[in-house]
Order: C-alpha cells, then structure tokens, then sequence
C-alpha cells in the first residue's frame, strides 16, 4: 500500500472512531443536559436544549442534594470503600503469603476454599448472609466494611497468591538471619514487593465496592443509603413521582467522582484490569 | 521461617478467615441447607424434602424457565456482540495511528460506573427515542426491554473486552505479520490465518467474562426495566431476588432457585477452565 492511501484508510477510521466515541459519550451528555432543565421537560422533550424558558441553572443540584441526602450518602460510599479497600489489601496479603509459605493440609484447603468463593453468585448467599450479619449486629457502616473483607477475600487472596509464589525465599530468608519476626518480615520486606499486585487488587476492589448495590441495600437497608442505594430509592421509593430533574442531578456526581478517579489512574485501572481479567 | 511463621496464624490469617465464614462459608452452608425447608425467618424452618425444587417447575407461571430462557437469549446475543464490536475496534486501535490512547479512554469510561447509574441513564435515553418514534416506553414491550438490556450491555463490556484484545493483538510478533505480507497473503487471509488464531486466548477469556457477566446480571436489570411487562424480561437473578423478598412463603423455592442458579455459574466456570488450560498447552 502505498504511503498516501494508508494516510486516507487512517483518516477514515479517525472519523468513524470519533463516530463512535461521540455514541459513546451521548448517555451521558444527555444526562448532563437535562440536569439543567426544569423537571416538567425532562420526560417530555430529553433531546432538547435547555433554553430561556426551560434552563434553571443549578437548581436541580440543590434540590437533588437537600431531598436524597445525597451528600450523606456519598460521604459513607468514601469511607466504606476507602475503609474496606485498605482493610482487604492489607489482610488478604498477609493471609496470601501465610497460606503460600506455611504448606499443610489447613492451608491448602483454605485456599481452594477461597477460590471457590469466586465462582459462587451473590444470590446464593444473599439471604442466609443478611440473616447472620444482622444476629451479629454488623448491619450498620462499620460492619460492612468487615463483611467486604469476606467478600473480597476470594479474588484478592488468588490473585495476591499467585504473585508471591514468583517471590524468591532468599530475601525472607534473609530478612529473617537478620533478626526479623514475621511481621517485621511481611511488613518490611514482602509487603513493598507485593506493591504491584496489591494496587491491582485494590483497584479491582474499590470499582467494585463503589458501584455495588444489593449488599449495601440488604444490610444497611435505607436508613443508611450509600450513592447506588440513594439513587435506585429516589426513583422507586417515590412511585411515579419522582423529582426527574433532582434525578438527573444525582446521575451527574455519581459519575463524577468514577471520572476523576479514571483520569487520575487510568493506567494503574487498566492495568489491573487486563491483570484481573486474564487471572479471574 | 516457616515454624516462626506457623505461630502467627491468629495475626496473619484469622481476621480474613472469620469474615470470610460471616459472609460466605456459613451462609453458604446454611443456603444450600435452607433449600431443602420451608421458612420465613430462618429460625422456623421445616424440612420439606425436594419440594422447593418441585415448585419451581411446577409454578403455573414458569417465572423460573421464563428467566432462564430470556437470561440465555440475551447471554447469546451479547456474546457475538460484544465480542465482534470490541475485537473490531481493538484492530482498529492497533494500527499505531494519532489519537489512539484517547479513544481507548473514551470507549473503555462506560465500564467503571456502577449497573444502577448505568440502568437509568439508559432508559432516560431509550424512552426518549421510543417516545419520539412509536409513542411507547420501555416497560411497553419486552423486545424493546429485551434490546434495550443489550444495548446497556453492549455500551459497558464493549471497551473492557476491547481491552483485553488490544494486549493480545499487541502481543503477536510483528514479523510474523511482516512475514505474510512478504508471502503475498491478503489482508483478510492474515486476519483469519495469523491475527486470530494468535489472539485465541484472549478470544476465550473475552467470550466467558461476557458470558459470565451478561448471565449474572442483576443491577442493570433492575433499573433498566426492573423485569416489565410483567416479568417478561425479568433476568435469574432478579427472578431469585423478587422470589425471596416479593413472594410471602417463598422463601425457600428462592433459595432452591438460588441453587441451581449456582451449579449453573460453576458448570461454566469448570468449562472455562477446561478452555483455557487446553490452551495453554496448545502453545
């Protein structure tokens, strides 16, 4: 092929992919738009423009902020996500070289256990789940963090596990000749090189976590919404009759914070992305 | 090491063991128990023997095999889908040309926000051009249901596969491409004889994380049409979900329902590891 014609086939595909990416982005632009229009046109014309008559600035903000608690409800989506993520990576990595060094019949059963936790689907232990966090009082913001980590145990132990076997034992061994206890050992020396992985398993984490619905919804109930509880609520909880343009403004800080989040580690969520998809 | 290591298993792994039995083991256990009784609140439950299973293909409604065969149809579709869309793209973003990061961002956004966020934005979408074009809604018509879940599927998985192909794609030597340009072959002929067969594994991971995903689905059903017309296009896991909260006395055939839903998910986890291990011997 000649220079010239590949120069054409490229701006060709350019135009179709910028095609695309606009049908990509249009979801989402629609939502913003229409976060600014006044609620009464939302349903009825979602494709127009606000304009003089129809445009109310940041109204459909303030109400969607007053009447869902939505700012609450953000607040505690932070701190159980934040709370969970260190908490999983911090226990399921010292879980991950224990079960990986100290080889015995308890260890290996334990760690099949957890991988085959990875396979089981939410529903089959939805309800006998709810039942035993409620009996042991943790259906409340700090409890759940502590059931996250049971949740999350299974991927992040597999994931964890297999990169610790590449670790050479000489450095612990090492580290140990040189008057390390265990944890002095894990902390200074294995943790620093788990580090990779451990961003990886986080990542996977707190897209998960911050996203999820049923279990929060289960164990928390209303009282205690986090952002996809509070939004599936508004629309439902109000039969019909929900305020559409404080809707569309809470659509808009959902994505929000998950943009900031992507453009500040877009390598390190693609990264851990492929890394998840091609171990899960 | 190892014997100084042994002692510190109250630190290095009880925190992780006891919430992984709150939250899975004894649930687990307790479900699959629980599947064979009848109860209301976990305490009062009576065995009942196969009866839970029996219901949930005698229920003169079949909500059960109706969620199934939808859950399987739109599993089909979104496989060929999915997966033709995002390796097109996935060529189309290997060619080394300007731009290429950008729109890798942009196709891959959709997959980080969460299926409730992403079930609304859809079907303020859908039912504006449904109203614009038939004077009709989502909850109208299950096609429209049916369809409307495949786009929402389509649009989240789409850049996250394309992902995955992009790193096999990148992954074959250049050469050998190089290779079969030397020898004459056509653009298609390279294609189907060199390009895929090299990107097989990615092929087989791709198709059973659509599979499993698309087949798991559960918050974007639920907003997107939250099951409407009726339960017309109510998925299995929604189906278990309103079986055990929405129907009085049914909890049991919930978590009977439950069960099956489960040996399904492991009968396609177990072929896929059969897939991708044989591959992996293959190279």
């Amino acid at each position: 092929m000649t220079a010239g014609a590949k120069k054409s086939t490229n701006i060709i595909i350019t135009v179709i992919l910028s095609a695309l990416a606009v049908l990509f982005m249009v979801p989402m632009i629609l939502v913003l738009i229409n976060s600014f229009k006044s609620k009464l046109y939302i349903s009825s014309e979602p494709f127009a423009f606000p304009n003089s008559e129809t445009f109310v600035g940041f109204e459909n903000y303030l109400n969607g902020l007053k009447s869902s608690g939505f700012l609450a409800a953000f607040g505690r989506s932070l701190f159980i996500t934040v709370a969970s993520v260190i908490l999983i990576v911090v226990c399921t990595s010292m879980t991950s070289w224990y079960l990986i060094r100290v080889k015995n019949k308890l260890t290996k059963g334990l760690y099949y256990a957890f991988v085959f936790s990875m396979i089981v689907p939410f529903q089959m232990v939805m309800f006998t789940m709810t039942y035993i966090v409620g009996k042991l009082n943790l259906n409340n913001v700090l409890g759940i963090v502590f059931v996250y980590l049971g949740f999350g145990a299974g991927l992040s132990v597999f994931m964890l596990s297999g990169f610790v076997k590449s670790i050479p034992l000489e450095i612990e061994e090492a580290a140990t000749i040189d008057g390390c206890n265990p944890l002095q050992c894990f902390f200074r020396v294995v943790f620093p090189i788990l580090k990779p992985t451990a961003i990886t398993v986080a990542i996977l984490n707190a897209m998960w976590i911050w996203n999820d619905y049923l279990l929060p919804y289960l164990i928390l109930g209303t009282g205690n919404k986090t952002i996809p509880v509070a939004i599936q609520i508004a629309m439902q909880g109000a039969y019909g009759d929900t305020d559409m343009g404080g809707f569309m403004a809470m659509l808009v800080l959902a994505i929000i914070p998950i943009i900031v989040f992507y453009l500040l580690c877009q390598k390190h969520i693609i990264k851990g992305v492929i890394a998840g998809a091609v171990k899960g | 090491m190892n014997k100084s290591l042994k002692k510190y298993f109250p630190v290095f792994v009880l925190p992780t063991l006891i919430a992984f039995i709150i939250a899975f083991v004894a649930p687990f256990i307790m479900g699959v128990g629980l599947s064979f009784t009848k109860f209301t609140t976990v305490t009062n439950a009576q065995f009942v023997g196969l009866d839970n299973y029996i219901k949930i293909f005698t229920d003169p409604n079949h909500d059960f095999l109706n969620a199934l065969i939808f859950t399987t149809l739109f599993t089909i579709v979104s496989i060929i889908t999915v997966n033709i869309i995002a390796f097109s793209l996935a060529m189309l973003l290997t060619r080394k040309m300007k731009g290429t990061n950008f729109f890798r961002s942009v196709f891959f956004l959709p997959n980080l926000i969460g299926g409730i966020v992403l079930g609304y934005i859809w079907q303020l979408l859908i039912n504006g051009v449904l109203d614009m074009l038939v004077n009709s809604d989502i909850t109208k018509s299950s096609t429209y249901g049916f369809w409307g879940l495949v786009i929402l599927n389509n649009w989240q998985l789409i850049g996250y596969m394309m992902v995955i192909y992009i790193a096999g794609i990148q992954n074959i030597p250049g050469d050998l491409i190089e290779a079969a340009a030397i020898d004459g072959a056509s653009k298609t002929k390279t294609l189907f004889k060199i390009t895929i067969p090299m990107v097989m594994p990615s092929i087989t991971i791709c198709m059973f994380l659509t599979l499993t995903n698309s087949f798991k689905m559960f918050d974007q059903n639920l907003a997107l049409t939250g099951g409407a017309p009726g339960k017309s296009t109510q998925m299995l896991a929604l189906d278990i979900y309103k079986t055990f909260y929405g129907r009085i006395g049914w909890a049991g055939v919930g978590q009977a329902k439950a069960v099956i839903f489960f040996i399904i998910v492991a009968l396609i986890a177990f072929l896929q590891l059969r897939a991708t291990r044989s591959k992996e011997v293959e190279q």
